[in-house]
């Protein structure tokens, strides 16, 4: 294995980022903060909403963000540098092994991802304050589940991202990550759905629901939410299966 | 080290993809499908035909070729991009495909397709690929500046590469390929979009890269860059090496080697046959009512005696082209197309 070439392009990849910063803030944060805003705010404030929904929305948000970022900065240049632009050409010719570079991707997203998850809170917690019951028991616990959302938006950025035509851009984000996002009990908690038992069931093959909830279960652990061994169990199965589809996908897309 | 090149019986077959929705379901009419899914074969493209090369340590190598020929396609399987179909491939003493890695190491690479990374300016394409490698970033700055400077883009140095035109990402891409001083350095099509005054100078970078020992192999449908930079070089078509040899060899090996291309007011079929007849000619082609392509095995000379035949049967010889012994006829008496199109 070959640190250098890896931590180069990791280099090169937190550089393009720096770059384009301004712009990655504003695509990450404005519409789920306007979200925030609306419905924590303007909702609960016109009695609308319950004053508990400002605690519920957060870690919804959190998951949005995070998944957002990571699957939009793997996903979306890798289907650009493999269709169009072939910018990538000169990385799969580096002396290191080409699953090394997909790795790289995962983990430049995963970062990303994590960045924007940490950024998200104090920003929800401005707009929404007072009335946020955050409560964080157990650090760790915490971490590992930010740890495992960051991984699951990076490694479902690389297996969308190796799959997906140039063309189908917008079809994903409306097939796919739109519907992730609203059956993804990112705007209400899963027990919202005891109502609709078929459809609490249905949810459970959306990773997203995993990352939801167990944001909620380290967060918010007074409201009810998935058990935590579940959220991990689901979610290190998700991560495997999106790895391992990206990786096979990344071979097939850069050797003819 | 010094690293040749070895390919032995390489070949490449594409399957490009079926066309959508071809055979799936509903009813089919006429013949009835063979048995199982009844899938229908997909179209193959042999692109390489088994191709073997071997080209040695510190050589200027040329696959010259037209369209479609499948210099690409080689070039894309010597270094790690395109997966032979069979047959091997080495960089030195290593496997293409078994030691993908250590043949990295050893190669550099410009594709005939532009694949810069555009969110990065000149400069920057330059040390990170350095870093790719492995260099210091004292190293990297230092090569880079050279190389910027070699390849006359010291003055865009600092912008990013998306305003750059074809010819000065073409430049870019050979600096970048020789940034980490491979050993072996592979050009597909590096004149195409240079001036021609550019195009002297990538030729002179080349030659004196090759003089500090440094393999190179090149691909062009240009003659003249051909004879002009390759020790040796193999004309391939339909994936297959039609001739390989020096340029000098090669040209040899054309019979007569000239040609005289006429143009007359009109001629017979009468007047082609004592053409032929002249001492030294090899062949005659008409094409249309009024030109001919004389094959011979001399030039100039021929001119007069064509001329006086010519006014001795009141036929009106209009025009004269002579072209002296050159690839493009030798690949023209190979296959019977001319190489321009
Ligand atoms: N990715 C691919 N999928 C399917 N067929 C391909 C692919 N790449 C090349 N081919 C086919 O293989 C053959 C050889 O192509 P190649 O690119 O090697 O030619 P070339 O000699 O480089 O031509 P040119 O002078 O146009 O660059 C062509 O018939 C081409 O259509
Ligand atoms: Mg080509």
């Amino acid at each position: 294995m070959n640190w250098k070439a890896f931590l180069a392009m990791l280099a090169r990849d937190a550089h393009v980022a720096r770059r384009n910063f301004v712009a990655l803030l504003f695509q990450t944060f404005l519409q789920p903060l306007m979200f925030v805003f609306i419905f924590g705010r303007v909702m609960v404030g016109s009695g609308y909403m319950p004053p508990s929904y400002k605690s519920l929305l957060l870690p919804g948000i959190m998951a949005i963000c995070m998944v957002g970022t990571g699957i939009w900065a793997v996903a979306m240049p890798l289907i650009a540098e493999f269709q169009f632009t072939r910018e990538i050409e000169d990385r799969l010719l580096a002396p290191m092994e080409i699953s090394w570079l997909a790795i790289e991707k995962v983990v430049a997203g995963s970062l990303q991802a994590l960045a924007a998850g940490l950024m998200v809170i104090p920003a929800a917690w401005l707009l929404l304050r007072p009335g946020v019951d955050l409560h964080v028991p157990h650090p760790l616990l915490f971490v590992l589940v930010a740890l495992l959302v960051a991984l699951f938006s990076a490694t479902g950025g690389l297996a969308l991202g190796c799959s997906m035509q140039q063309t189908h851009i917008g079809l994903m984000f409306s097939l796919i990550v739109a519907p992730m996002i609203f059956f993804g009990c990112t705007y209400y908690p899963w027990s919202a759905l005891e109502k609709f038992p078929l459809l609490q069931k249905a949810v459970l093959v959306n990773p997203l629901v995993y990352a939801s909830e167990g944001l909620r279960a380290t967060m918010i652990p007074q409201f009810p939410h998935l058990p935590l061994l579940a959220v991990v169990v689901g979610l290190v199965f998700f991560n495997a299966l999106l790895l391992l589809t990206g990786l096979r996908n990344f071979h097939g897309k850069s050797v003819t | 080290m010094v690293a040749g090149i070895r390919t032995r019986d390489l070949r490449k077959v594409y399957n490009s993809a079926p066309p959508v929705a071809a055979g799936t379901g509903g009813f089919s009419f006429g013949a009835p499908k063979p048995k199982g899914k009844g899938k229908q074969p997909k179209p193959e493209i042999v692109a390489l035909d088994g191709i073997s090369l071997d080209i040695l340590p510190g050589e200027i190598f040329c696959l010259l070729g037209p369209n479609g020929a499948g210099k690409s396609t080689t070039v894309g399987v010597l270094t790690t991009r395109v997966r032979p179909t069979s047959g091997q491939a080495f960089i030195g003493e290593h496997d293409v495909w078994q030691q993908q890695v250590a043949v990295k190491r050893l190669i550099g690479v410009v594709a005939q397709r532009p694949n810069l990374d555009f969110s990065l300016t000149a400069r920057e394409i330059l040390t990170f690929h350095g870093a790719y490698f492995g260099l210091s970033s004292q190293e990297r700055a230092k090569r880079a500046e050279a190389l910027l400077e070699r390849f006359k883009l010291t003055d865009r140095a600092d912008q990013m590469v998306r305003g750059f035109s074809g010819g000065m990402m073409q430049r870019l891409s050979i600096a970048r390929a020789m940034m980490h001083d491979p050993q072996v350095l592979f050009l597909d099509e590096p004149s195409a979009g240079l001036d021609p005054q550019t195009r002297l100078l990538l030729w002179e970078i080349v030659r004196e890269y090759n003089q500090g020992g440094k393999t190179i192999l090149l691909t062009t449908h240009n003659m003249e860059e051909a004879d002009a930079l390759c020790k040796r070089l193999a004309i391939i078509d339909h994936g297959r090496v039609i001739a390989l040899g020096t340029p000098q060899e090669l040209k040899a090996a054309v019979p007569g080697g000239y040609l005289l291309r006429l143009r007359f007011g009109l001629h017979s079929p009468d007047f082609l046959l004592r053409l032929q007849a002249l001492a030294g000619v090899r062949e005659v082609r008409a094409n249309n009512s009024n030109g001919a392509d004389l094959y011979a095995d001399r030039g100039g000379s021929l001119v007069a005696e064509v001329a006086a035949l010519a006014s001795g049967a009141s036929v009106e010889l209009c025009d004269v082209h002579i072209s002296e012994p050159s690839l493009e006829n030798l690949f023209l008496h190979h296959t019977g197309r001319s190489l321009r199109e």
